[in-house]
């Protein structure tokens, strides 16, 4: 038997419909991104161009790496919750029982929650863009409009979730107890934004090839990661919950 | 109630393959570190047949199920699920051949009950889906509540519900763990109506219970486990395995001198006051010692009132075994 895409749909078909009607999912997903846009709005609307170089850099890049932050938290508490939360719930006994291979299982619940994440990153650094252009200053709106710039938030946005994501299952999936799972993949989840945070904030020198360096390693490390999650996948201690 | 089912699950072997034995497990075990969950089981169970797995809580019923249907790995020992060896490597194969419905019904509450179900069709694969699931709700009778929440039907619906969805593949084994556990009467009524339904359309069944009237009522065959497999066979077997024959009478007044009328009786082997004008005869064959019996009473003077042969329930076989094994304990 070979991994199925059917099955894989199956379950993100499941995850969305569940997402929907589920008012925690929600509101982890309407809260979080309005508190991290109202904060960098409000900074790149009262910033004063008149500021020193360097200190209106490390403005602009703070306020853009609010914008990372979003692919980073939201993904990893959905993550977190997905198969410890099934696993309480009693609902994954029965679908552990079907022929689905752990592989399916993981891809299907990863890519559930990276849709929903991903569309509302870029619909919120959209609106934030818009905010800019329109409001801000066009001396702030050109530094973040710089393609530097705009290219770490695209091209970040992906891979931070990714990491977010496998980071949240494999704890989820070791884990007994949905809100330390969820706790504990949040804060696992913020390593690589420190990497994104020091180039946002102008420590290292951001350029192209950097950001592409630093993209390709994510990448590798969101690959090897859902082989780790894969391989920590354990039905029999999940089944039994590890206490027998 | 009725139960609509398709051909293929009216016959046993409907996979094309030559019926043979559904389930063959061969001194199975299965430890948790130095816990035994159940030891050196052994059984087969044959196409369409229903199968019943009694045992005390904590006997390993559910760790068997749940061993066979390829979420925990035996320890040692052998079994062929469905045709196909038991082996980590089978797993999916095993799993897409059999269903399992496991004592908490763990449906998606935020979901429809056609949702459950959808989901449930895509991961088994199933081509025809719409149809499938059309078909398991008319089985459990809840085509009319397709579009309902699962959230809002009741614990009886619910488990009806993991009953469709447990349908939805026409298993060649279904595995059913305490499927009236914590049902009202009339729920627990209308889940024994939908397997004697499948028991009579010939569905092979594995059904764990501790509550015997249902084993007794729905199983061709029961097995009693208690960590080690303690008895297989028909529930009449087990009470001829475990119980001597016996006659009960009852008389009007007690007998001057029991010992003169029962002793050397023909058929009977020994005797007791069951109370104070009631003797419990032990018996070769009822019908042959009856008359016999009868006879010495009226030449004794005995106001007889009745001669029956006392039916031992499968609760009476269970409960014998169950106090067999705390008696061996303390010793």
């Amino acid at each position: 038997m070979s991994f199925s895409w059917a099955r894989v749909v199956g379950i993100v078909q499941k995850e969305l419909r569940d997402y929907r009607r589920n008012r925690f999912v929600i509101l982890t997903m309407a809260v979080l991104p309005l508190i991290f846009i109202i904060v960098p709005v409000v900074e790149l609307l009262v910033i004063k161009v008149s500021v020193t170089s360097s200190k209106f850099d490390t403005r602009i890049g703070l306020a853009l790496l609010y914008m990372l932050i979003i692919p980073a938290i939201v993904p990893s508490t959905l993550a977190a919750y997905s198969v410890v939360g099934e696993r309480e719930q009693g609902t994954l006994e029965p679908v552990l029982t079907t022929p689905i291979r752990r592989e399916e299982l993981l891809v299907g619940k990863a890519l559930a929650v990276l849709v929903p994440a991903l569309g509302i990153a870029y619909v919120v650094f959209g609106i934030f863009l818009g905010i800019v252009a329109l409001f801000a200053p066009p001396d702030v709106a050109s530094a973040v409009f710089k393609g530097s710039r705009l290219l770490v938030q695209l091209l970040f946005t992906p891979l931070l979730a990714g990491w977010s994501i496998w980071v949240g299952i494999a704890i989820s999936a070791r884990s007994l107890d949905v809100r330390a799972a969820q706790q504990l993949g949040m804060f696992a989840s913020l390593p690589p934004l420190v990497i994104v945070a020091l180039m946002s904030l102008n420590v290292i020198s951001p350029s192209l090839p950097l950001a592409l360096g630093l993209g390709a390693a994510l990448l590798a490390l969101d690959g090897l990661g859902w082989r780790a999650v894969a391989a920590m996948f354990d039905r029999e201690r999940l089944v039994t919950g590890g206490r027998d | 109630m009725t139960m609509e089912l398709d051909g293929s699950q009216r016959r046993p072997g409907h996979h094309g393959e030559k019926p043979g034995p559904a389930l063959v497990v061969e001194h199975l075990t299965k430890r948790f570190g130095s816990r035994v969950a159940f030891e050196d089981v052994s059984f087969q169970v044959g196409s369409g047949e229903v199968f019943g797995f009694l045992g005390p809580n904590g006997a390993g019923k559910t760790t068997t199920v749940r061993t066979l249907g390829t979420l925990l790995a035996p320890t040692s020992g052998a079994a062929t699920v469905a045709g196909i060896e038991l082996r980590p490597e089978n797993g999916p194969a095993i799993r897409s051949r059999i269903s399992i419905m496991p004592e908490s019904p763990g449906l998606y509450l935020r979901l429809t009950v056609a949702e459950n179900l959808e989901c449930f069709a895509r991961l088994y694969r199933l081509a025809d889906r719409h149809e499938r699931i059309e078909r398991a709700l008319r089985a459990v009778n809840l085509a009319d509540r397709a579009n309902d929440l699962c959230r809002s039907l009741s614990k009886g619906l619910r488990q009806r519900v993991a009953l469709a969805r447990a349908l939805l593949s026409d298993p060649a084994v279904l595995f059913l763990d305490e499927p009236t556990s914590g049902l009202d009467p009339v729920a627990t009524r209308e889940v024994h109506e939908l397997i004697a339904a499948l028991k009579d359309r010939g569905v092979t069944i594995f059904l764990t219970t501790h509550r015997l009237e249902e084993a007794e009522r729905l199983c061709h065959r029961v097995a009693i486990l208690n960590t080690t497999m303690r008895l297989v066979g028909r529930p009449d077997e087990l009470r001829a395995q475990l119980f001597k024959r016996s006659l009960e009478v009852r008389l009007r007044a007690e007998l001057a001198d029991p010992a003169s009328v029962f002793a050397g009786l023909p058929g009977t082997e020994g005797w007791e006051a069951s109370a104070p004008s009631s003797y419990l005869l032990t018996v070769a064959d009822p019908d042959a010692a009856a008359p016999e019996v009868a006879r010495a009473l009226v030449h004794a003077g005995a106001d007889i009132c009745s001669i029956t042969e006392p039916r031992h329930s499968l609760e009476d076989v269970y409960l014998q075994l169950v106090d067999e094994d705390v008696e061996a304990k303390r010793r």
